[in-house]
């Protein structure tokens, strides 16, 4: 089994290092959840509700944006064109070794 | 009004739909109440268009053709249906049942409620606008319910997505004024409506102001201007009667936190011999339950669901024997 090391900010501001397995088929939203971390994944993983919306804050080379992914963030809030991903798009895979995501703040 | 029924279904996902079916083998009937204004829940509202494979029988079923199925499967035991309508209190009543009144005042009076309300009500979501609570129904509006409302009225309308743009082509012959506003250059709305809005734009029918957001709010009293923000610009004012933002529904867990069950990470509380709450005659199945092991899945939801119908039946009908039988014997003989 093979594991790579992600920091994810939460709202407050804290850092969570986190192990999150690379051959679970397990994406990004997923595994903030498998830490108990605030993110809803509302509508399971189909990018359909950007509540793992996240900013990306290390230089790793993501995977291209599906139209799905870019229709939702269209509709989300505090959207930054060069960060902003939804979480439930991210597979976890080795090149992801060292990721600092932000969790994005919630409407209300 | 007053409906009275036997198992009062908050929620028309598939859950309280096949609720129905098993409550009406049973011989009790059954009404639903959703906020939403069509039955489903997030199978039509959030990807109706999207397969499930895990439906024993179906190796693939697309959302919105479970639901239609399950309306037909259930169409027997003639379901009542509240829809469009939220809802917001229970009281028990002196005779032991349950009086539930929706935020439109229908009353509805069951001995029992079953709760079926996946992730709770779908609400339109608020953009973060600091003072947006203040001007809600004093110029704000999140759903356009008559455009008559618009008529020779000034409209700035925000969104990106189809219904941003589909009110923005029906309004510009209605209003006196339409801006819209949207944070990015391209729409991901229908091709054709995207075209429409471009073509509406360029004979002046319209305006269109891309790359820019609105982020501010001001009147007195009542909405008077907006403030729109543009990525290379900079801020500006924009004198308006109405700000409609289009940004799609998001469900909140609602009134459900207030009727006294057992709440745990926004989901109910159950056991699951029979899926019942804390609330004796309150019971929660799918979505919207919590107990040791649970799956959300529209699969157990449907367990869940005729289980609880014959917990339903002896707490109704205490003193009535109830023997199971199965369809394949008995047929579904459903109600006049």
């Amino acid at each position: 089994m093979s594991i790579v090391n992600i920091t994810i900010i939460d709202r407050e501001g804290e850092k969570h290092k986190v192990e999150a397995p690379t051959d679970m088929n397990m994406n990004l939203m997923e595994v903030c959840k498998s830490y108990e971390l605030p993110v809803e994944g509302t509508c399971g993983g189909m990018a359909l509700c950007s509540t793992c919306h996240v900013y990306v804050r290390s230089e790793h080379g993501l995977s291209e944006m599906s139209e799905d992914e870019e229709d939702m963030l269209d509709q989300a809030f505090f959207v930054d064109d060069d960060l902003s991903r939804l979480g439930c798009q991210i597979p976890i895979t080795d090149d992801l070794e060292g990721l600092i995501v932000e969790l994005a703040p919630t409407a209300e | 009004m007053m409906i009275e029924t036997d198992i009062l279904i908050i929620g028309a996902g598939p859950c309280g739909l096949f609720a129905v079916f098993e409550a009406g083998l049973l011989k009790l009937r059954c009404h639903l109440i959703d906020s939403l204004p069509q039955p489903g829940g997030q199978l039509t509202e959030i990807y109706p268009k999207k397969p499930i494979y895990d439906i024993p029988g179906y190796p693939t079923v697309l959302a919105g053709e479970l639901v239609e199925k399950l309306m037909e499967q259930i169409e027997p035991f003639k379901p009542g249906f509240t829809l469009g309508e939220r809802a917001e209190t229970i009281e028990k009543m002196e005779d032991g049942r349950f009086k539930l009144t929706s935020n439109k005042g229908t009353v509805h009076v069951a001995p029992v409620i079953a709760s079926a309300g996946g992730l709770g009500c779908f609400e339109p979501r608020k953009p973060p606008i600091g003072n947006i609570g203040e001007f809600e129904d004093k110029g704000v509006e999140y759903i356009i319910k008559d455009p008559e409302f618009y008529r020779d009225k000034n409209v700035v309308i925000a969104g990106g997505g189809d219904s941003a743009l589909d009110w923005t082509i029906f309004l510009a012959d209605v209003a006196s004024e339409v801006t819209l506003v949207h944070r990015r250059s391209s729409f991901r709305g229908a091709l054709d409506s995207v075209e429409k809005v471009m073509e509406l734009n360029e004979a002046g029918k319209i305006r269109l102001i891309t790359e820019a957001q609105v982020v501010g709010l001001e009147g007195n009293g009542k909405l008077e201007s907006v403030v729109i923000k543009h990525k290379k610009v900079g801020e500006m004012k924009k004198g308006t009667q109405h700000f409609v933002p289009l940004f799609g529904l998001a469900p909140k867990l609602g009134p459900i936190a207030e009727w006294g069950l057992n709440i745990t990470k926004n989901a109910i509380e159950v056991d699951t011999l029979d899926y019942s709450t804390n609330v004796p005659g309150i019971y929660a199945i799918g979505d919207i339950n919590t107990y040791p092991g649970k799956l959300k899945l529209i699969l157990c939801g449907f367990h869940e669901g005729t289980l609880m119908v014959q917990s339903a039946f002896k707490h109704i009908y205490p003193d009535k024997k109830l023997s199971f039988k199965y369809t394949t014997v008995q047929g579904v003989n459903g109600f006049e």
